[in-house]
């Protein structure tokens, strides 16, 4: 650690962590009433499992975006954070924001809910992934606006690098999409349309330039490979990434109400989309192969190619498998699209977060690197993990070519539920696979307690 | 390849192709906006449909089913659910919530009265009038 105020991306970090664990304890739930139907019926019904399970998805990867920016950005600038003491703040009313939403969600009932934070004044609550009461939408909005001024301003007074530009032009954009979410028109195609200037945007647009800033970075500092290059295939991969996911944003169009050319544009556009992540990935293996010194932090290394391949499989071949209108046409809204969420915000978001965690998280603790045996066990929750999401994903998929065949393409079409029944194994391999996943985060969160000889940060 | 590309120009056509593309996009979705009156039902949004649209929100239904085949899939497609099962099927179906049938999915009681119930099901009757381009290949959903 180079600067003193990159101290604060710790705290952001550890909130991270925390709330992935809560992430994956509401997945098994929610696996387990795939199974057994009643499972924690009334108490949890699946709608606010699920509603938790996402919610905290987004809320940890921000934190860990957040976290990320307090890391990168003094170092690329060259400079101490604007203000320490509002990364401070948002930490504290981000997270408190963030709870207690998670706690109405669990403990009060959705309508009552939405009765007393003020739906009735906007209505925007209800609406998949952006369930969030009015209070705390307007909480993400102040917060986001108060971490990119000081992020801005700890750029504008430093070294003004390519990796921290494209960074910022990642936050910027995220802030700007997310106030789409307060538009919600009555008519329901044009709700959905809009609908998808976050969520599309977002995972498959702006979040993609934040994802290649932090890989670069890591990438920078575990290799040793000269900043031009990075930096150069940095514009290339993200020129990519938003030439095809712009216009790809017209996959979501295909079924909504939406005119039937952006089954043209839709398809052959996010048709393309998988090309970035395959750049993505032959540029951490190039660059890994091309490095100029040797990292101790091995398991950083690791996380970072692991980003590559599994982003490019799950975002990009998953991706792909279900995105031409033919077949979307029948696969739209399946255990297919589970399957490709799954494995895409694992391989792109998730590991992206870990990936900067355990390159600075060591750092950040006063170490080049963890002991060896803490690596040694930090790579094996790496490879459970891993592993299980593929698994996860191979299930899901394994559903629902059979759901899709069942139900849609059958000459005699089963019914929802009656199709559901005919693929429960699948459900059940897929829930063993969640409670591997498990395993692999406890084994993740073990290797930050694991003691052992560290060298000191040469600096 | 260094010498011939450099990072000026690799920026240069990011920052040229991301303008381009999203200007594109924008065309697009105007266009699209033009497009909608023909497709979107929107003659058939009555107050008791805007109504229905805010019951659907508030109860999260979106949590377990898909509409239009987004959302949740723990539960079945309710874009069509109007033409496949019509309103009173619907309505008695709600009532009767949760079946409490071990090991089965349940659905909670979202306690509507009367109009609620008339609202909700006039916006799924809405809904299944959107021009959806033949979507979901049969009426299963």
């Amino acid at each position: 650690m180079q600067y003193k105020s990159q101290a604060v991306a710790m705290p952001y970090f550890i909130a991270a962590i925390g709330l992935f664990v809560g992430q994956i304890i509401f997945g098994l739930i929610m696996g387990m009433q795939y199974v057994v139907g009643d499972f924690l019926f009334p108490e949890i019904p699946f709608n606010v499992a699920r509603m938790v399970h996402t919610n905290l998805l987004i809320v940890w990867l921000l934190f860990g975006f957040m976290g990320a920016a307090y890391y990168m950005v003094p170092e690329e600038s060259e400079t101490e954070l604007y203000s320490t003491k509002l990364a401070w703040i948002l930490f504290w009313v981000f997270l408190a924001a963030g709870a207690l939403t998670i706690l109405g969600y669990l403990f009060v009932p959705y309508a009552t809910l939405a009765e007393m934070t003020g739906n009735d004044l906007l209505a925007t609550m209800g609406r998949e992934f952006l369930e969030q009461p009015l209070p705390t939408k307007i909480g993400i909005v102040v917060v986001a606006l108060a971490f990119l001024f000081n992020i801005t301003m700890t750029v504008l007074k430093g070294r003004k690098t390519a990796i921290s530009v494209v960074l910022l032009l990642g936050l910027w954009g995220l802030a700007i999409f997310f106030l789409f979410s307060f538009y919600n028109p009555h008519n329901l195609v044009r709700d959905k349309l809009y609908w998808w200037f976050v969520v599309h945007l977002w995972v498959e647009g702006v979040w993609e330039l934040i994802l290649a800033a932090l890989l670069a970075f890591v990438l920078i500092k575990v290799t040793g490979v000269d900043r031009e290059v990075i930096e150069k295939w940095l514009y290339v991969i993200i020129t990519l990434a938003l030439v095809t996911g712009i216009i790809g944003t017209g996959h979501h169009f295909f079924w909504i109400g939406t005119p039937e050319y952006w089954q043209w544009w839709g398809s052959i556009f996010s048709a393309l989309e998988p090309v970035p992540f395959f750049a993505m990935t032959v540029f951490a293996f190039n660059m890994v192969n091309r490095r100029k010194r040797e990292h101790p932090n091995k398991a950083a290394v690791l996380w970072a190619l692991g980003t590559g391949v599994m982003a490019f499989l799950g975002a990009g071949v998953w991706g792909f498998l279900h995105t031409l209108a033919p077949v979307n046409y029948y696969t739209h809204g399946s255990q297919i699209t589970a399957a490709h969420g799954h494995m895409a915000f694992y391989g792109a978001y998730v590991m992206v977060v870990i990936t900067i965690i355990s390159y600075a998280m060591p750092l950040l603790r006063g170490r080049a690197a963890n002991s060896e045996k803490a690596q040694v066990l930090e790579m094996w929750s790496f490879w459970l993990m891993t592993i299980a999401m593929v698994f996860i994903t191979l299930f899901l998929t394994a559903a629902g070519i059979l759901q899709v065949w069942l139900q849609r393409v059958s000459d005699t079409p089963m019914s929802f539920m009656a199709a559901q029944d005919q693929v429960v194994l699948f459900y059940w391999m897929r829930e063993w696979a969640g409670v591997v996943f498990f395993i692999g985060l406890l084994t993740y969160l073990a290797s930050f307690f694991v003691k052992g000889e560290t060298k000191a940060v040469a600096n | 390849m260094s010498g011939i590309f450099s990072k000026a120009m690799a920026r240069n056509i990011f920052y040229g192709g991301t303008v381009f593309f999203f200007l594109l996009f924008l065309a697009l979705v105007y266009d699209t906006e033009q497009v909608l009156p023909t497709r979107d039902n929107r003659e058939a949004l009555t107050p008791e449909v805007i109504a229905g649209k805010k019951i659907w929100e508030t109860r999260n239904c979106i949590g377990c089913h898909s509409l239009l085949g987004e959302g949740a899939y723990f539960a079945p497609e309710l874009g069509n659910v109007y033409p496949r099962r019509g309103p009173e099927f619907i309505k008695a179906w709600m009532m009767s919530q949760p079946t409490g049938a071990p090991g089965r999915r349940q659905m909670p009681n979202f306690h509507l009265s009367d109009t609620e119930l008339d609202n909700l099901v006039a916006f799924l009757k809405y809904t299944s009038g959107i021009n959806t381009s033949n979507w979901p290949p049969n009426i299963e959903g």
